[in-house]
């Protein structure tokens, strides 16, 4: 997290690694998703400064490599929270309850889909079919998926680093 | 009942390890398909099989490989791409796949990497499938490392290299040419077909895009036959299918099943039936871009010909069930968000067409809407239908609204007239 305030660039090890992901491909632009998750998996982002050496690196322009970085539910051009919390608002879960856990969130978090909390710990995104209908009501919190959710189980899941302990 | 795809998963536990998937007679297919059997045997085989694709479209395998061309000189490159981009709502068949049984889909990659000279394979995941890509990832090194994969396989002379290519989430990307474009670092945009994938596909090269379930059954059919196959469908599309049931029933979840199995052994016996309190008013049969069924077609066998015959499609085969005390219009503004928000915005009828869908049935469910709504949404289902977009998206998306105006009629005239959506009191 250290650089992601400030205008540092990729590390050599970022950098040998981003070479590594583009040798599975005839040309290095196609490497670009892996790699931009990749720059994002280290600094939980992908900042401005990172896009353009990150474009660079695979021979793309900056507005090439933009264009595909925002057309991507899972890549983000913001700063976000410690953890991600990713509510499935598709069909199933919609019919499961999801509204009413979105609802639930909302309140328990103090911000709406789309926010981070002022503390840093939590980013609430809606995302589309996690393929894990027949646990609906679903999320992925971070790279963990958890069904059968209800209000308890998010409760205990996500937890308010602000609340007293009892 | 023969379960051949999901024979080796254990629900709740990891996938069999390649030593324990041997044991259970894997990789025997690979080592018939590569030691005793041409490319073109393969196809032919797969062909007779009538194996249909299983990502929604139901295209014969047989012949999507047939027309890889052979024997081009000078020789050039093929490309073969398991589509494991799992994000039609309501479907979990693949990942149910790709977790339980990762060594399955390496050997049916080997298989078809073989049949249509591919050296190099890409698997197509969606991002969202983080235990998938890892589970893959193990079975890719174990194969690796018992020569399953690189050069001169079993002796055969074949090499194949096998990538896990993880996405970033945009359902666009299941329709093969949005994938291609994908894969080649540009904006998944579907392309203008022909040229087909399989004359100019990845980079330009001859291409295959298969669905993860359809190459699954590639290994039971080499080892069982194309008859064996047939056999086990109820009617005339044979094999296994991964049926899925979510909703409001008593107990959601996927089954193996012979293809054909009626949408009311699925709902009612494998499924349980409604939960207590609920009761069926439809059902979307094979995903969010299919047509709604009501309960009098629940005879129906749940095959390609079938379904299409009420005006529905088959798709993935998962069935998502509407009850009583969940409102129509909202499910269908539901689904028309997904549908708005995933267009990937190259023409203008879905980009523009589809957000106008979804603030008229927003307005509608919140009790705004005005009568001749009704009529613009209706000149919708025309306006985004086949033919006028580039590619199938905006025509799926209208399935479920232009049947769901057909069985909900009654429905979207009470919001209007009572201003507000009666299923919202509760």
């Amino acid at each position: 997290m250290s650089t992601a305030e400030s205008n540092s660039g990729l590390t050599p090890t970022e950098h040998a690694h981003i070479e590594m992901l583009s040798r599975h491909y005839e040309n290095k632009r196609s490497a670009c998703v892996e790699v931009l998750k990749y720059v994002q998996t280290r600094y939980k982002f992908v900042a401005d400064h990172h896009l353009s050496e990150i474009a660079n690196l695979l021979a793309m322009s900056r507005t090439e490599l933009e264009s595909v970085a925002t057309y991507y539910n899972l890549i983000f051009r913001q700063q976000v929270g410690a953890h991600v919390i990713l509510l499935c608002d598709s069909v199933s879960c919609w019919i499961m309850g999801r509204d009413k856990l979105c609802a639930h969130l909302r309140q328990h978090l103090g911000i709406e889909p789309g926010e981070t909390t002022p503390d840093g710990a939590y980013t609430l995104l809606p995302i589309v079919c996690l393929g894990h209908c027949d646990h609906a009501p679903a999320m992925l919190l971070d790279d963990e998926l958890h069904g059968d959710l209800d209000i308890k189980r998010l409760d205990e899941l996500l937890p308010l680093p602000t609340e007293p302990r009892l | 009942m023969e379960t051949p795809l999901t024979q080796n998963i254990r629900p709740g536990q990891p996938p069999l390890g390649i030593e324990d998937y041997m044991k259970a007679g894997g990789y025997r297919a690979a080592h018939k398909a590569l030691t005793t059997m041409s490319p073109a045997d393969i196809i032919n085989l797969i062909s007779q099989s009538k194996l249909r694709g299983r990502g929604g479209a139901g295209f014969p395998t047989g012949a999507k490989w047939s027309l890889i061309p052979t024997a081009e000189l000078p020789p050039t490159t093929h490309y073969l791409i398991a589509n494991a981009d799992e994000m039609e709502p309501g479907t979990f068949k693949d990942r149910f796949l790709l977790e339980g049984d990762p060594h399955q889909l390496i050997e049916a990659i080997i298989i078809t990497a073989y049949a249509i000279q591919a050296h190099i394979s890409y698997i197509f995941l969606r991002g969202e499938y983080h235990m998938a890509q890892r589970r893959l990832q193990q079975a890719i090194m174990e194969a690796a490392a018992k020569s399953y994969l690189g050069t001169d396989i079993l002796h055969s002379g074949f090499n194949l290299s096998i990538h896990v290519h993880t996405s970033g989430g945009r359902y666009i990307c299941g329709e093969e040419t949005a994938l291609l474009s994908a894969l080649e670092g540009k904006r998944a945009v579907p392309r203008a077909k022909p040229p087909f994938p399989q004359i100019s596909g990845l980079w330009g090269k001859p291409t295959i895009v298969n669905n993860v379930e359809t190459l699954s059954n590639i290994p039971h059919i080499i080892n069982n036959g194309a008859n064996w196959f047939s056999n086990l469908g109820l009617g005339e599309d044979g094999g296994t299918k991964l049926y899925g049931a979510s909703g409001h029933v008593r107990r959601p979840g996927i089954w193996e099943l012979p293809m054909g199995t009626s949408l009311r052994d699925i709902i009612e016996i494998h499924a349980g039936g409604m939960k207590d309190g609920y009761e069926l008013r439809a059902v979307l049969p094979g995903g969010a871009s299919t047509s709604f069924l009501t309960p009098e077609h629940l005879d129906v066998a749940m095959n390609y010909a079938s379904v299409e015959k009420l005006g529905s499609r088959l798709g993935t085969g998962a069935v998502i069930a509407l009850d009583q005390k969940t409102c129509p219009v909202g499910m269908i503004r539901n689904l028309e968000h997904f549908f708005a928000q995933e267009s990937c915005g190259w023409c203008t009828p879905c980009r523009d067409g589809l957000p106008w869908v979804e603030h008229l049935l927003t307005s509608i469910e919140s009790g705004e809407g005005e009568e001749e709504d009704l009529e613009i949404l209706q000149q919708h289902l025309g306006l985004l239908g086949m033919g006028r977009t580039f590619c199938a998206h905006a025509p799926g998306a209208m399935a479920p609204l232009a049947s769901g105006l057909k069985y909900f009629r009654a429905d979207f005239e009470r919001h209007i007239h009572e201003k507000h959506c009666p299923w919202s009191e509760k």
